[in-house]
């Protein structure tokens, strides 16, 4: 067996290099440059453009990575919250168009004064969130559904159910028929691009009190210790006297309200108007690989959600770059192959190791 | 009602090929233990290079390009198969999270190659004349009612399932190999002391579903639509899992569910046939498979048919 003294960290910034590094492969077997990868990380990161220095330092750019990871820091922790759990959430799809329904509807439908209005946009969409979770987390805990397909079907069923609602219950926009009309101004998260083009806005409370709020529940209650033991042992936790069932329902639910939150945020910060869905966002989706690279704590995912907010904020760059932009979404299940390898990378680690022990043996002999 | 259900079989066996094939494929991979979540990024795969090669393979006037492209298609689909069977069976990877990441990768992948291949973000659309045309099966045909709906007017693919089904239940209910291979997915430690190698039957297992997605996935591809795009597959390898469940993880039971699905994701086009039914938002009609799905398993849950050791990680030093 392996031991398990390399850390989760350890793991995951190997299988985070690895990933990239096979991006990088794959262009150059395709006859791109992989070095522009780097020079349109490093733009996103920075503001900084290694093609043209003298143009100086553009905060439109670091301002737009921040903005980007709003929303996978966000569904990463919902991923994070079913796995600490037991549960495998990859239907963040279908709560986050269940959570922008309930925010269009609120910020459309009723009338309040700022900011209670946005607030109430937003808890909306975290409780419709919640709601589409119920499911899949209930059909886990009382009849033992696998709830990676119960997830999967209720993401599409979400995708027509938008489109339907929105259809009958929201005003139109009559010049585009597909969207609904611009949010009233009260609903808004203000803007916080600091004169510059982004669309950066006070959307980061959200994701701040989301990410404490995770880490004080999981870490520091005895609900999220009896959720984590009923992820680590079932049986266990049962004779323990914890309510497994309860606790599988909650902990989905849970996690899709994270995920609404991120719908909501995305809507009012970047949208404005309610949204008909045509395909999906792949937040969700996002969060898993945020999720297994952050090992499913609340700063761990902060982490790699910045690390895979900057990714996204790339993707314009790599285009201007002449790099296909799903390159990321290659390098992302890159990553979440290599995490899921991890005894694998463990047992490399411990083979180096023992081979630097055995050289400093000998040297000393 | 008789014509009407005439007019939608085609139709819906059209809509149910691929199901059924993918879902045959599931079967080797959960009867040998393995949880193959991938099914959906094998039909990405094997509908993009059936496409691909097609379009390119018939622009260069080759003869039988179709060949080639199927051919492809399934060596592909177990080649990249292979990076799940890998990770699940030596690296003891959560077999859901190493499925899903071959979803994301499957995605990401041929988009990326098909912007590199076409410039944009599908592959252009092959002829009509590239693929094979409707064929109707002689003497089986005559045979009243279940001649004109099963045998009259079909792509060969349909045909094939139709073998498919019996070829599988053979391999798996009436041979030493399909015996040893059930039985790496029921007490794996117990297959390994009577000699039989379970990492072999395994690998075996998941690349045979991996090959089978992606005909399936080609067959979809090549029977209903003119090129290949992002949503092509729209999450119906998903739809193949429930397919498998449903079918009680038996080649016939795949069989049935399949045609039942297929008539699910049809019923909508044909709501001004059915005055009951044209009150009903078309939304609802799109969304009927996927809830249809989800009441299947609900109803079929608590009996358990999946094999018992799916989705556990084997380990050789255990007993």
């Amino acid at each position: 067996m392996t031991s398990k003294k390399h850390s989760t960290l350890v793991v995951s910034l190997i299988a985070v290099i690895l990933g990239i590094l096979v991006g990088c492969v794959i262009l150059m077997v395709t006859g791109r440059n992989p070095l522009n990868i780097f020079v349109a990380l490093i733009r996103s990161l920075t503001g900084f453009s290694i093609n043209n220095p003298d143009r100086g330092i553009n905060m439109m750019y670091p301002l737009n990575w921040l903005l980007s990871s709003m929303p996978v820091i966000l569904t990463g922790l919902s991923v994070a919250f079913a796995y600490r759990t037991g549960l495998f959430n990859i239907g963040g799809e279908g709560q986050y168009i269940a959570g922008s329904i309930a925010c269009a509807a609120v910020a459309l439908l009723i009338d309040l004064p700022p900011v209670i209005h946005t607030i109430a946009c937003v808890i909306a969409a975290a409780l419709a969130g919640a709601l589409w979770a119920f499911l899949p987390g209930f059909l886990k805990a009382f009849r033992n559904i696998n709830e990676v397909v119960i997830c999967v079907m209720m993401n599409y069923i979400a995708l027509y159910f938008n489109d339907w609602f929105v259809r009958s219950f929201l005003p139109i926009d009559e010049f585009t028929l597909a969207r609904t009309v611009n949010f009233p101004e009260t609903v808004s998260l203000g803007n916080l691009g600091f004169g510059t083009a982004s669309q950066f806005n006070y959307g980061i409370i959200f994701v701040i009190i989301a990410v404490i709020v995770f880490w004080f529940v999981m870490e520091k209650t005895t609900f999220g210790y009896s959720l984590r033991a009923t992820g680590f042992n079932s049986e266990g936790s049962r004779y323990a006297g914890m309510k497994n069932r309860r606790n599988t329902v909650l902990s989905m639910m849970i996690a899709g309200a994270f995920t609404g939150v991120a719908a909501a945020i995305v809507l009012i910060g970047n949208y404005s108007y309610g949204r008909i869905y045509t395909g999906f966002d792949n937040f969700g989706f996002d969060g898993i690989s945020v999720a297994l690279v952050g090992g499913a704590n609340a700063f761990g995912v902060l982490a790699s959600g910045l690390l895979f907010g900057l990714m996204a904020a790339s993707e314009t760059q790599f285009q201007i770059l002449g790099i296909p932009s799903e390159v990321s979404d290659l390098i992302q299940a890159a990553i979440i192959i290599f995490v899921a390898m991890q005894y694998g990378i463990r047992l490399i680690l411990d083979f180096l190791d023992r081979k630097t022990m055995k050289d400093k043996v000998k040297e000393v002999a | 009602m008789l014509d009407l259900i005439y007019e939608m079989f085609p139709i819906a066996i059209i809509s149910a090929v691929p199901l059924i094939i993918t879902g045959l494929g599931g079967i080797f991979s959960e009867r040998s233990g393995v949880v193959n979540i991938a099914l959906d990024g094998c039909m990405q795969i094997g509908g993009f290079v059936a496409a691909t090669l097609l379009v390119i393979l018939d622009g260069m006037g080759v003869p039988g390009a179709i060949w080639y492209a199927i051919i492809a298609a399934i060596i592909s689909g177990g080649v990249f198969v292979a990076i799940h069977a890998f990770a699940s069976i030596h690296m003891r990877a959560d077999q859901t999270i190493s499925g899903t990441a071959l979803n994301v990768l499957a995605g990401g992948l041929t988009i990326t190659l098909c912007e590199i291949i076409f410039g944009h973000k599908s592959t252009t659309a092959y002829g009509i004349s590239a693929i094979f045309p409707r064929i109707t099966v002689p003497f089986l045909s005559d045979i009243p009612v279940i001649g004109r709906l099963f045998f009259t007017n079909n792509y060969p693919f349909t045909y094939f399932a139709y073998v498919l089904v019996i070829v599988v239940w053979f391999m798996l209910y009436k041979t030493s190999f399909g015996l040893r291979l059930r039985s790496c997915g029921e007490y794996p430690q117990a297959s390994a002391s009577m000699g039989i190698s379970v990492q072999k039957m395994r690998w075996i297992g998941v690349v045979i579903s991996g090959m089978l997605a992606a005909l399936g996935g080609a067959s979809l591809v090549l029977m209903t639509q003119t090129y290949f795009h992002g949503g092509s597959i729209n999450g119906l390898g998903f739809v193949a899992i429930a397919t498998m469940i449903f079918g009680r993880y038996h080649p016939a039971g795949v069989l049935g569910a399949g045609i039942l699905f297929g008539f699910a994701q049809v019923l909508g086009h044909y709501t001004n046939s059915l005055p009951l039914l044209s009150a009903i938002p078309s939304q609802f009609f799109s969304m009927f498979p996927y809830v249809l799905t989800i009441v299947v398993l609900v109803i079929f849950s608590g009996k358990s048919f999946a094999p018992k050791a799916g989705g556990e990680i084997y380990d050789p030093g255990k007993r």
